[in-house]
Formats: structure tokens, sequence, C-alpha cells
């Protein structure tokens, strides 16, 4: 299967799970659920320094950046200025050009303002960064930015957090066979199925955060979808019987008395 | 004798010598300068000019760096 390999902007990905780093409990179990999930592509967000409390430790010391694709995020923007910024800094630190791009609309529903995320993506693919936008499950959006110039789109599946599983299967489907690069459904996932759903309808990866990090047990959970994501990933390769309203016998009649 | 200058770095008021760079500053809050962001007055600095940038009266510093995210993290408010 680790010939699979997803390709993005010319890097190669084993992994089809990515993981956020978001809500655990320490960096010790961040570290653990990361390495059993088998995902090496994590994403970050971007803060202030804690200047008064300088014992806390760093994220990138339990997270080595040359075994994992660092992803920064712009996690809590709401305005393109903002998320330009957030963007910019996150290159500044020093990890590399990619960015998971979000313009966030309204904080209850944490949905992308589609045309704030084109105009945030233009600017930063003309300064060189490789954007990778979180977006809507719009099949229409999805297709203004990659004619832009995003090398992957990432739909969300449901809100952010909320662990609904894929509230529009059929839009994603579109956006699927609209677009002609990597698909990666960001945000929503509650659960293993819904993960191996994403995969079947053609997903190319799958990415998620408080599905792992928010489960009772962590650690299982992130093998749940590691597994969950591989089962998908070859199902959809394998090809899927039709479904069908009558019954066909799968052993012979023939030889029966 | 050297003068002390009042600026403000992420957000909190501090003192530090007239004539003191960012790198100086960095230094005395002991942060390594390995994947920090540095914004002086809204201006993000080249790794490499933060030993030339000296601080003046007023400036405002940010220092950034990554925390464990997935979206709107960091805050414990919510993620993906």
């Amino acid at each position: 299967m680790y010939d699979d390999r997803l390709v993005i902007a010319g890097r190669e990905f084993k992994s089809r799970l990515w993981v956020g780093t978001g809500k655990y409990k320490d960096f010790a179990e961040t570290r653990k659920a990361i390495e059993v999930s088998g995902a090496d592509v994590v994403t970050v967000a971007v803060r202030r320094v804690n200047i008064t409390d300088r014992s806390k430790e760093n994220l990138l010391d339990f997270i080595d950046p040359k075994k994992y694709t660092i992803l920064p995020n712009t996690a809590g923007c709401y305005t393109v200025e903002d998320a330009v910024r957030y963007a910019r800094l996150a290159r500044a630190a020093g990890v590399s050009d990619l960015v998971k791009l979000e313009v966030l609309g309204d904080e209850k529903t944490l949905f992308p303002d589609t045309a704030g995320l084109i105009e945030a993506a233009k600017i930063l693919i003309k300064e060189g960064f490789i954007v990778l936008p979180y977006t809507n499950d719009d099949p229409i959006v999805a297709k203004k930015l990659v004619d832009i110039g995003c090398p992957a789109v990432m739909p969300l599946a449901a809100p952010i957090g909320s662990g609904l599983g894929i509230r529009n299967p059929y839009n994603l489907k579109i956006i699927m066979e609209t677009v002609k690069v990597p698909i990666i459904v960001d945000a929503g996932v509650g659960t293993a199925s819904d993960a191996a759903l994403a995969m079947e309808y053609g997903a190319d990866a799958v990415l998620m955060n408080t599905a792992i990090a928010g489960a009772k047990d962590p650690i299982a959970m992130a093998e749940a979808m590691k597994y969950a994501v591989h089962a998908g990933r070859l199902a959809y390769k394998a090809g899927r019987i039709p479904r069908k309203l009558y019954a066909t016998a799968s052993s012979p009649i023939e030889g029966m008395l | 004798m050297v003068d002390a200058l009042q600026i403000q770095v992420n957000g909190q008021p501090r003192d530090c010598w007239s004539g003191s760079t960012v790198g100086d500053l960095l230094r005395e809050l002991e942060i390594t300068t390995e994947r920090v962001a540095v914004e002086l007055n809204l201006e993000i600095l080249d790794r490499k000019d933060f030993e030339l940038r000296n601080l003046k009266q007023g400036d405002r510093v940010e220092i950034l760096s990554f925390i464990g995210g997935g979206s709107l993290a960091g805050d414990g408010k919510g993620t993906n």
C-alpha cells in the first residue's frame, strides 16, 4: 500500500491520514497519538510565545520536524489580513512554505469565509506559499481555489469538532469529479467509519484532530483511524460492487437436489 | 549612563536597555531563535536581522511560535 503515495506540489506523503496536534492532555500524549496514527503530516497553530513562563515545553521538541511534515495553519483568523499575517509568521518561524489556510466566517459554525479564503489564497500564492485551503463542501469554490493555484483542496465533512461525519457526500463526490488535484477531507469526522467512508468516496486523505484527541482513549482512536483510512483507501481502489435492490445468490443453484 | 526603554513584548510592557537588539531581547527571554517568528511594529523580521535591529522607545514586539492545533487551536476552545 505504501507505493500508493500521495503527491502534493511535488511532495510525497506516505500517510493518507493527517492529524492536528491540539486538545491533547499533554505533549507526550500528542506524540504517542501521532506515532500510533502513522500520520506523516501534522498541523500546528502559530501563537504568541509564553514569555512569563519559559519552563513551558515546546511542541516541536516532541514532534520532530525532520520526521513529520509540519503544516502550520491560520486557525482562528476571521479576516484576510489576519490569515495572511499568520501565514507569513508561520513561514518566518522557519518550517516551510506550506500553509493550511483558514479564513473563518463565524464563531458558531467555524465555516470558512470562502470569499475571504480565495482572496487570501491569491495573495499567498503570489508570495510563493503552497496553499492548502480549508474550504466548504462547495464544488464551485473548490474549482476556483484550484484555478488560482492551490495544489490541493481541503473541504470539510462537517463543522470543525462537531463529529457529525460527512454531511454532504454528494457534494464531496462532485468536488472529486470537478477538480483534478488531491482532496483532503478536513474537519467533522467523528469516528473510524466516517474516515473510511471519506476514503471510499475517493478522498485522497483525511485530516482530523478532535476525533482522536477528544476520544476517551486517544491512542486507541489514533490506531482505529489509521486502519479506517487504510481500509477505505483499499476499498476505493478495489472498486465496490453496485447497490441493487434485490438479492443475487452467491452459491450456484446447479447441483442442488 | 545607559538609558532604559519601555517597549511592549507580546502585549506586555517591558523595560530594556537602549541599544539592545531584538536578538538581545530573545536571549534575555531565554528564547532560542530557532522556529520563532518576530514581528517588530507589524513588520515580520528576517532571522538574520535579529542582531541588527535595535529596539526603540515604544516598540511593539510580537514573538510567536508553533503550538498544538487543528483548527482554532491553542486556547482549548476548539480544534477540528
